[in-house]
């Protein structure tokens, strides 16, 4: 890695819009995440939270602006580089979206087979490492529908992880578990941050984007209506909007 | 008038081989043409998904009779003698590939659609995605409908008597008309499209039952 490389953004998003029909959904969205920060990302439903997380996945094309990541950029024109973005980036959804036919150690050696062409038994050797780092070492030969929905996101992370990824999109990861299984989940994510990975989440959790996130992105209507260090942003919201959101969700 | 006896039993096992015989045509032939059918249904490309849907709504509403009659008698008139086995298993696999085409096309749109973002997400190709994430999940809803419609098609065969073919209806019509026993002939008979029906029921469940675990 070059020098200059380090103090660059890892994650560039300028003026990004996406619509929907004739529906804004992302209007002018800005905002950038150097290496090792969590941003968590807030707001009301139909904010364009999930919109956005989608958008810089590469599963939403956008009419305008660009994104650039871990040096490839996702621009207007499709999803041309759509592989080497996989390989950079992971993304864990709010329905972990497990394959529920393959076991757990299946669901994470999957991609590293057929994607990376790593050999089986390495792959396992892989899946076993980010289970415990979950974990969720013991649980290799289960099927998904087997585990809990805490256990379920877990694996879903770990599958993630499995492809070293330089930054991880979490979309509500947590808003189908109950409090306690939430607490596991969370504490995985907070392991990871501690590890220095890239994050960008998008959370209903207000206590726990306090306490962990370094930066946060409030969204309103489409837009990044307030943004800044977590404390700031808790401790002294500058919007109505924020204040009252922030009023609401504690 | 002759007597029912072993040599009429015999002759309408050997029949069966045939009504067998054909339905194997018709769901090999018909499972990789509906294979074909279902992904042509789904695919990105819009000319594939007009043509394929085209081609099954063509068949769904034309009568497997129709087909049969065009296939042999239209085909020799254009030139085109084809054996009576031919003609039926051609018949058959355009018949059953439509069908099967359009069930698991619903079968492949009943994976719940996160499977593919998740499976996109992780690097996977079109190609990875079907065989390796989707297909196996839209399998296992097939089963029932797939089975049953295979049951279909075993007694669709019977169709191809009208083209010359001795499966076995035709062969319990024949021997009818010998014995004039027509309660025991046609009782043997449909006796016997049930021991041929009845295994791929049996099959249908335990296939369920072995994927239910392994989900």
């Amino acid at each position: 890695m070059s020098p200059d490389s380090a103090a660059k953004p890892l994650v560039r998003v300028s003026d990004v819009v996406k619509l929907f029909g004739a529906v804004k959904v992302l209007d002018r969205v800005s905002f950038t995440v150097d290496r090792g920060q969590m941003i968590a990302v807030i707001g009301r439903s139909g904010a364009g939270k999930t919109t956005l997380l989608r958008c810089i996945s590469g599963l939403e094309t956008i009419q305008g602006g660009e994104i650039e990541i871990c040096g490839h950029s996702v621009g207007t024109s499709g999803r041309h580089s759509r592989k080497a973005l996989c390989r950079d980036v992971g993304i864990v959804f709010q329905s972990y979206n497990l394959f529920p036919h393959l076991t757990v150690e299946r669901n994470i050696t999957l991609a590293l087979t057929l994607v990376q062409k790593k050999p089986r038994r390495e792959a396992c050797d892989i899946a076993a490492g980010v289970l415990s780092l979950v974990g969720l070492g013991d649980r290799l030969d289960a099927y998904p529908e087997q585990l809990s929905g805490g256990q379920q996101q877990r694996v879903a992370i770990a599958r993630s992880l499995a492809l070293s990824p330089q930054v991880m999109l979490f979309d509500e990861v947590t808003s189908a578990l109950d409090p306690e299984l939430t607490a596991e989940v969370l504490k995985v994510m907070e392991d990871l941050a501690e590890r220095g990975m890239t994050m960008i989440l998008v959370t209903h959790e207000m206590g726990f984007a306090r306490r962990v996130a370094d930066v946060v992105l409030f969204m309103h209507g489409g837009k990044v209506w307030e943004s800044g260090p977590t404390e700031e942003i808790f401790a002294d919201p500058r919007t109505s909007e924020l204040r009252q959101f922030i009023v609401s969700a504690l | 008038m002759v007597q029912f006896n072993s040599v009429h039993v015999l002759y309408l096992l050997v029949a069966a081989k045939w009504t067998i015989a054909l339905s194997l045509i018709a769901f090999i032939g018909g499972a990789v043409l509906g294979l074909a059918l279902a992904l042509a249904r789904v695919s990105r490309f819009k000319i594939l998904r007009l043509a394929a849907t085209g081609y099954i709504q063509v068949i769904q509403g034309t009568p497997l009779l129709i087909v049969l009659f065009l296939s042999y008698f239209g085909l020799s008139i254009a030139g085109y003698q084809l054996d009576p086995l031919v003609a039926a298993g051609l018949s058959l696999t355009l018949f059953s590939g439509a069908f099967l085409g359009e069930i698991w096309r619903g079968c492949i749109e009943a994976v719940p659609r996160p499977q593919w973002e998740a499976s996109e997400c992780l690097g996977l190709g079109r190609l990875q995605q079907y065989f390796y994430v989707i297909l196996p999940q839209a399998m296992r809803i097939a089963i029932p409908p797939t089975v049953g419609f295979m049951a279909e098609v075993v007694k669709n065969t019977s169709l191809t008597s009208i083209i010359g073919f001795v499966e076995l209806a035709r062969a319990g019509q024949i021997i009818n008309n010998a014995t004039f026993q027509p309660f025991l002939v046609f009782a043997l008979v449909g006796a016997i499209y049930f021991a041929i029906c009845y295994p791929l029921s049996v099959a249908s469940r335990r296939l369920e039952r072995r994927f239910h675990v392994a989900r």
